[in-house]
């Protein structure tokens, strides 16, 4: 199965820009569906990117993100080739994970 | 022919019974009958399948029929023939906007 | 005998609806031209008026420009879209189209069997006008039926299966100007006009025609958006409406319009809207389709 994560990371220099795509619901249990039910709540509680045994970027998030959350940051270090690990869980257990090289 | 001689106590009550008659007959249609709303529901529905054919009805009407039919089923006809007399209205402004803009349109079109 | 009461609460509703005409009238009043409208439509005519009237109006702006919309008439969101592009929101929704795309029916055909050049880079010329059966064909139409001559349902043309397969289809064509034809035969011609007439017509309780927003105040904000012109507004389709919070296509948008304005939308496909399009897409020709989009 298709991974949920979209990943582009780019070395300049000594620092390294991230992007990411994550496909993901993110419903924050507010919204009601078509029959006027309450669809629960199903969000990313935390996305972490590890890179080199790292956390060079962690996130908690709650129902304030919106659907498919976009993340961009850059961190200090990191060169060509170097593998990226990102990894989600959500409020329902539910987890992926991808590993990408910097360009 | 022979008059019917009533005492004035009499027509008292006679003139007050048809009193209280006529004023809740007319109360009762101030405040609106099943019939009453049969009535302007129709019109409304009518108007509204008028503006369907030209293509042109607003939600609101939508809005209004039904908030009259909810009102009807909940024994409300106050309310239910308000409702329908609304959605009469907005049905035919839809229709007198349909009607115009056969031509109106043609104001707004860049040359 | 009628009660105060109903007359009293229509006389309100008519007073208060004129009140509304009026207002729309007048927020979008535009100096109406001194001649009416020549009855034999002039398409070539009326694209170039159509594309001068918008150039005229922004003039910094590149003709191929106008196909972002509201993301080249303000500084803040070209940036916005330039970022966004990086990463685009509909980059599932695309990969899934091309899934879906390539995947044989239960009877072994494909999407490729239905369309010229198999479906590749031809999303420029829909919608066209079908001289057998004498009406417009629309992409999404053609899906639909592509589908059920090849023993499948139908998809919903609002969402989700359509707007990936549509996504796809117009990938395959970035870059391509629109290139939409009218063949020499008095319905096309009549389902031009019918377009045309459609897109100035008023409608909705709110008395706004496509015009009153996209001819009139693009760049303008109504509530918290700002207006897309109409020159090119369909060339980015299918979006990522960030307030859907997922995908939409032309059908999509047709028929929210209707009801942001407070009509009733027609259904998917009506004949008004295949005009619609129609009508649009031609005086769109020439610009680039760059869809799939996004957008606010």
């Amino acid at each position: 199965m298709a991974s949920t994560i979209r990943v582009r990371a780019t070395a300049t220099g000594d620092t390294t820009e991230v992007q990411a795509l994550i496909q993901h619901p993110m419903d924050s249990g507010f919204v009601k569906d078509a029959k006027g039910v309450l669809i629960p709540p199903h969000f990313i509680q935390q996305v972490t990117f590890e890179h080199d045994g790292k956390n060079v970027f962690v996130a908690d998030w709650g129902t304030a993100v919106s659907k498919d959350p976009y993340v961009k940051f850059s961190f200090k270090g990191g060169k060509k080739d170097d593998e990226l690990k990102i990894s989600w869980v959500d409020n329902k257990g539910a987890s992926d994970a991808l590993t990408a090289k910097i360009q | 022919m022979k008059t019917l001689k009533r005492n004035p106590m009499q027509t008292l009550i006679l003139v007050l019974v048809s009193a209280w008659l006529i004023g809740s007959a007319s109360s009762a249609m101030a405040a609106g009958s099943e019939a009453d709303f049969k009535t302007a529901y129709a019109a409304a529905e009518a108007a509204n399948t008028q503006a369907g054919v030209l293509r042109d009805q607003w939600t609101t009407t939508a809005s209004a029929l039904s908030a009259a039919k909810k009102a009807a089923a909940a024994g409300d006809f106050d309310a239910a023939v308000a409702h329908a007399g609304q959605a009469e209205a907005l049905a035919k402004a839809s229709i007198y906007q349909a009607t115009s803009e056969k031509e109106a349109w043609k104001n707004l079109e860049i040359h | 005998m009628r009660s105060a009461i109903p007359l009293a609460s229509a006389g309100l509703a008519f007073r208060s609806l004129a009140l509304a005409a009026l207002l729309g009238a007048l927020a979008f009043a535009a100096p109406g031209p001194a001649v009416a409208a020549a009855d034999t439509p002039d398409p070539v005519a009326d694209a170039a008026a159509f594309q001068k009237y918008f150039t005229d109006k922004f003039p910094k702006l590149k003709l191929a420009d106008f196909v972002n919309g509201p993301y080249s008439l303000n500084e803040d969101m070209h940036r916005q879209w330039v970022e966004k592009e990086e990463f685009p929101p509909y980059d599932f929704s695309l990969d899934m189209g091309k899934e879906m795309f390539s995947k044989p029916f239960k009877n072994g055909k494909s999407y490729a069997d239905c369309f010229p050049n198999q479906g590749i880079g031809i999303r420029q010329n829909y919608p066209y006008f079908d001289t057998k059966e004498g009406k417009v064909v629309t992409l999404e139409l053609a899906l639909n039926r592509c589908r059920e001559a090849n023993g499948e349902a139908p998809f919903s043309y609002v969402k989700d299966e359509m707007a990936a397969l549509t996504a796809y289809m117009a990938y395959t064509s970035r870059g391509k100007p629109f290139d939409i034809k009218i063949p020499n035969d008095p319905r096309a011609l009549e389902a031009y006009q019918n377009g045309k007439r459609y897109f100035y017509t008023r409608r909705g309780q709110l008395n706004f025609s496509c015009a009153s927003c996209h001819v009139q105040n693009p760049g303008q904000r109504i509530r918290a958006e700002i207006l897309a012109p109409a020159l090119g507004i369909l060339n980015a389709m299918p979006i990522y409406r960030s307030e859907w919070g997922g995908m939409g296509t032309i059908s999509r948008r047709f028929v929210s319009c209707n009801s942001q304005t407070r009509g009733v939308p027609l259904e998917p496909q009506a004949d008004e809207y295949r005009d619609l399009e129609y009508y649009l897409s031609y005086v769109s020709n020439g610009l680039p389709i760059s869809g799939p989009g996004a957008r606010p």
